[in-house]
């Protein structure tokens, strides 16, 4: 049997310090030397051990520092090359480590898969044979349940409703097809299918935004504070931290050593995240330049921009509102125990729609506001308290992905003129796509629409 | 007494699309073949609708030509109209239909088996097959008559059992008014079949003196007719038009009025209907709000007035039936030749059938057509066509033919019917292929000229002029695909008058061709071949190059689906030993009796969990067997 390359998490998720991303395939070794960024893990020894760093290729942004084990076959569990990549435990970080991988080859396994391989491969006893029968049915069925639960309310049904309007689509195509002479049946135009799959698309989108807002809220909002020299940060930072009771993780030496703050507001969990240092930087922008702290910004998900009530607003502040203006951020306007110079009409005008907070820090005044703002930032109309565990499944968001590029690639279709037939083609595949997430797949169900939307006969 | 009346390699039970396409195959083959028919002048006979092929059945119809069956050449010489449709959409989903002259299509079918060596026809009613230890022997009719052979193929049709209803009326009969097949039905419940009642419909014709056409709209056919069969040499003959009207309020109202007189809504029908075809009180009842329907009006021949009311389905009393056709534009003064009816008939659960089309657990019995609970000549001839390969492959030991979902629309048919079963009348559709794209109408020599060659059912001659074909196409492409387009300025003006934007870099004539507004004469302008080349190479170059990408596209999925085709499932596994298999799927999967773990998991019921274990088994080689 010929194995294509798998990935998965094989630590429990959310769990423990240390996670590790497990591949195993003729292509884990290729796969993984792809994104790291350190020795040639084509060149290393077997069973051994290596430091560096993940590397998202695209961006040549670092994703993590990680420890990697190489382990070529046969001597592994799956007697394939197995590469197993260890960072650190945040979810979060897991899960970007886990899609970068998908990204450049691998197929998220299927659960009980790595035991399957290994008993396909002859590495575990055919006494155990019906032992690992249980485990991929068991796996399988957890997963399952773990997929259903996850499913429940407001994303099964979006889903439906999705596929339903797509299968209406396709069904409306195949009926042009399949009876070309019935004219009851409007004929089905690129235009018709071009609003249709953009509108889908559309909707995927905020499905995919919500789902990272999903993972926002169990990993923790990741949240960067910034503002000058002098206004108040470690001010704010060590007054959430006390003020929460927060919970502060050190996770020292193996694979880096930071420290990140947790602290629960109002039932969010925020993560005081230190990105490439922004935290310690009173000047990021002279550190690291105007283009790459907007992309570090962009990795937090939530922005507290400081600013000083008593001096006038300067240029620096000012270039820091253009580098968060697409990003979510709460303006604070601390030191409100001393007298005003700066100029409330022109922040105003800066934060836009996005709320501003006057605090005094030293007084322990504003900081109520201030949670509240987060909680309401985060929850209100997007999302409510029930759905905080909405899209945070990898394999639905892997799903999710897969079901936006098939319907690019119908406008693409659409775009070169394509006949319906073949445009058709990529709105079937986004069809079956959102029928995994939902563990619909039944194909006959599109003759069945068939037959039901339309009035065929001799 | 039972006498003995001869014997044969292959007997072909019914002479109808499936019957004559098995006569031919088996005979081909090799296979010294008895057909029986009830009735002679019944060969092929189209008891339903004047026309063949159409989306998915016209492929078919090419289909087994390219497979050297009979449909395709027949009803070339017979038909009266022939159209392309779907001539506006990709090249996946173009169909050819023709409309066929029916007495001539019966009396040109019945002369080409009259004309085969090896092939005796004989006008019987087979009422019992001679089984012993599971292995079909030979057939005993009702004159006593006993007929041996290695392989019997059934294609009874709808004969079996079967009931015409006409509304209150009812009495057992097969199509037409023949007799029907009920000894045969019951023999085979003795001998363990599981048959299922299905139930179709046919309209009511009309004399044509009586249409006045001005009132409707005319059908013609295309001004340049293409041919089914890849022997026939396209050529023009006068054609007849159809009638386009609708049914109206009026219409409507008749039906609504008299629901209670409809077998159909009376419960008096209890056979399953097939949702493609309904009856006209269906698609009322079903789509109220739809104000008009639509009618065509179909000539049954070129030597006859009768024309078949297409769209008016229906097993209402005759009484309506004349109010109703009457209160249709057109048919204000139409005379009713013949009523429409409803029919009851057995079919044959399909999934006792092996892809073969063998009987599951009786060796050297074949069923095919109508009888496994499809609809449609073209499938049922598909079917007829496999079945004649197959029984003569079993008669003279040669090799099996089972084409999969690929190759085409027949495999899929196969695939669906042994492995998913029916719950109606089967009819194909383009959507039930997953490889559309590559079983297009025009490639269907590419896909199985070879084959059919192979396995004796196309001449040396035939197979030359298709390896000619090839290589006209394959030197062109290559031609092609080495010339370079440069962007000159009469290139781009031609370009700009296309409709297309400017060419800025030279690029490969292939790759050029890709370009929506460019098609092989455009290149041909600029960069001539050395020889003309035939329409039909000129398409497949074109076709190739403008729809690679989802071509690939297919390709990959059907390199991946062969993977699973490849993983052979022991006949002897027993699944009742394999632990984690959820019981349904065992249930499914002992019924079924997958070959390969492809065909396994297409039975519904059967989950992904369920196949990766039987892989694990599969795989480790260590299979549980049925204890011997």
């Amino acid at each position: 049997m010929d194995f294509d390359t798998i990935a998965a998490i094989s630590t429990p998720l959310g769990e423990g310090a240390i996670a590790i991303v497990r591949l195993s395939g003729d292509q884990a070794l290729m796969i993984a030397n792809k994104i790291f960024s350190g020795q040639d893990l084509l060149k290393v020894q077997s069973h051994t051990i290596h430091y560096g760093r993940i590397i998202d290729p695209q961006t040549n942004q670092m994703i993590e520092e990680v420890m990697v084990s190489v382990m070529k076959a046969p001597k592994t569990f799956t007697r394939e090359d197995v590469v197993e990549i260890n960072c650190h435990g945040g979810l979060a970080s897991v899960n970007r480590l886990l899609e970068l991988v998908l990204q450049y080859g691998a197929r998220l396994a299927e659960p009980g898969e790595f035991t399957k391989r290994a008993f396909l491969n002859g590495r575990i006893d055919l006494s155990q044979a019906e032992a690992v029968m249980d485990l991929i049915r068991a796996k399988t069925d957890r997963a399952m349940d773990v997929a259903i639960k996850q499913l429940d309310g407001k994303l099964s049904k979006l889903i439906h409703r999705l596929r339903e309007e797509l299968i209406e689509t396709v069904a409306h195509v195949e009926v042009n097809i399949d009876y070309p002479e019935y004219d009851d049946v409007e004929e089905m135009t690129h235009a018709m299918l071009l609003e249709k799959t953009s509108r889908i698309s559309h909707e995927i989108e905020k499905l995919l935004a919500m789902a990272k807002q999903g993972k926002i809220l169990r990993e923790g909002i990741a949240t960067a504070i910034i503002g000058r020299p002098n206004v108040g940060k470690s001010s704010l930072m060590n007054t959430l931290v006390q003020e929460n009771k927060a919970i502060v993780t050190d996770v020292p030496g193996t694979t880096r050593d930071i420290i990140e703050e947790y602290v629960n507001i109002r039932g969010i969990p925020l993560r005081l995240v230190d990105t490439a240092g922004i935290r310690e930087t009173d000047d990021i922008v002279e550190k690291i330049g105007v283009d790459r702290s907007r992309q570090v910004l962009k990795e937090a998900d939530l922005i507290l921009l400081v600013l000083n009530n008593h001096e006038t607003l300067s240029d620096q502040d000012r270039q820091l509102f253009d580098l968060v203006k697409d990003l979510e951020f709460i303006v604070l306007i601390n030191k409100s125990d001393l007298p005003t110079k700066l100029d409330q009409e022109e922040v105003e005008r800066l934060a836009g729609s996005q709320p501003i907070i006057s605090t005094s820090l030293i007084e322990e005044e504003g900081i109520e506001d201030l949670e509240e703002a987060i909680a309401n930032l985060f929850l209100s109309g997007q999302l409510e308290t029930d759905d905080l565990s909405y899209v945070s499944n990898v394999r639905h968001i892997e799903l999710l992905k897969q079901a936006l590029i098939a319907l690019d690639d119908a406008r693409a279709a659409i775009d070169a003129g394509m006949p319906m037939d073949l445009v058709q083609i990529d709105v079937t595949r986004t069809w079956q796509i959102l029928g995994e997430i939902i563990g619909d797949t039944v194909q006959d169900s599109l003759i069945d629409q068939l037959f039901s939307q339309f009035c065929l006969g001799k | 007494m039972i006498y003995d009346a001869g014997h044969y390699d292959v007997i072909v039970i019914g002479s109808g699309h499936a019957g004559v396409e098995a006569a031919n195959a088996a005979v081909k083959r090799g296979a010294k073949t008895l057909m029986l028919t009830l009735n002679l002048d019944m060969i092929a006979f189209m008891p339903c609708n004047p026309s063949i092929g159409g989306p998915a059945k016209g492929v078919v119809v090419r289909e087994i030509d390219a497979l050297g069956g009979l449909m395709g050449k027949v009803i070339d010489k017979t038909y009266i109209q022939m159209r392309m449709l779907n001539t506006r959409k990709g090249p996946a989903v173009r169909a050819l239909r023709a409309q066929a002259d029916k007495p001539l299509y019966v009396q040109e079918m019945k002369h080409q088996l009259e004309l085969l060596d090896n092939l005796t026809i004989r006008q019987a009613m087979v009422e019992k097959l001679i089984v012993e230890d599971g292995v079909c022997k030979g057939v005993i009719t009702e004159t006593k008559a006993a007929y041996y052979a290695k392989s019997v193929i059934i294609t009874t049709g709808t004969f079996m059992r079967g009931r015409v209803i006409l509304g209150d009326i009812s009495y057992q009969s097969g199509p037409n008014n023949q007799r029907p097949s009920v000894k045969l039905s019951e023999n085979l419940e003795e001998l363990g079949f599981k048959l299922v009642r299905f139930k179709t419909g046919t309209p009511p014709r009309v004399n044509s003196r009586s249409i006045d056409y001005s009132k409707t709209e005319i059908q013609p056919g295309d001004a340049h007719p293409s041919h089914f069969s890849y022997e026939t040499i396209d050529k023009c003959i006068e054609q007849i038009p159809c009638w386009l009207t609708y049914t109206n309020e009026q219409t409507h109202q008749l039906i609504d009025e008299n629901l209670n007189l409809s077998p159909m809504y009376s419960g008096m029908i209890k056979g399953t209907g097939p949702r493609y075809c309904p009856s006209i009180e269906d698609k009322v009842v079903r789509f109220h709000d739809k104000p008009r329907h639509q009618i065509f009006l179909e000539p049954e021949g070129r030597g006859t007035e009768e024309v078949y009311v297409q769209g008016l389905s229906t097993s209402l009393p005759e009484f309506i039936q004349e109010k109703m056709v009457r209160s249709i534009e057109g048919l204000e003064n139409a005379e009713i030749m013949r009523s429409g009816y409803a029919i009851e008939y057995d079919a044959v659960v399909p999934n006792q059938l092996w892809p073969t089309l063998e009987v599951k657990n009786i060796s050297g019995l074949f069923t095919a057509g109508q009888i496994n609970g499809t609809s449609g000549y073209e499938e049922a001839a598909g079917q007829g066509l496999m079945a004649g390969i197959n029984a003569a492959a079993h008669a003279l030991e040669l090799d099996t033919l089972v084409l999969d979902r690929s190759q085409a629309y027949i495999g899929v048919l196969i695939d669906d019917l042994v492995t998913k079963g029916t719950s109606e009348p089967y009819r194909l559709l383009t959507s039930r292929a997953e490889y559309r794209l590559l079983l297009r109408h025009d490639n269907a020599d590419l896909r199985l000229t070879e084959i059919g060659h192979q396995i004796g059912l196309i001449s040396e001659a035939r197979y030359q002029t298709f390896q000619e074909k090839l290589a006209l196409i394959k030197n062109e492409q290559e031609r092609l695909r080495k010339a370079t387009i440069k962007p000159t300025e009469a290139l781009n003006e031609a370009l700009t008058k296309a409709g297309g934007s400017q060419l800025k870099e030279p690029i490969k004539a292939l790759d050029f061709m890709k370009r929506p507004e460019v098609d092989y004469p455009f290149i041909h302008q600029f960069i001539p071949a050395p020889i003309d080349l035939p329409a039909d190479v000129i398409e497949q170059i074109e076709i190739q190059a403008k729809y690679q990408g989802y071509i690939e596209k297919s390709m990959q999925q059907v390199e991946r689906m062969k993977k699973m085709e490849a993983k052979a499932i022991p006949e002897n596994i027993d699944y009742d030993a394999i632990t984690g298999i959820a019981t349904e799927a065992k249930q499914r999967l002992k019924k079924v009796q997958p070959l390969s773990v492809g065909q396994a998991s297409r039975i519904s019921g059967v989950n992904p969990a369920d196949i990766s274990i039987l892989l694990v088994y599969i795989e480790h080689g260590q299979i549980a067997r049925i204890k011997e």
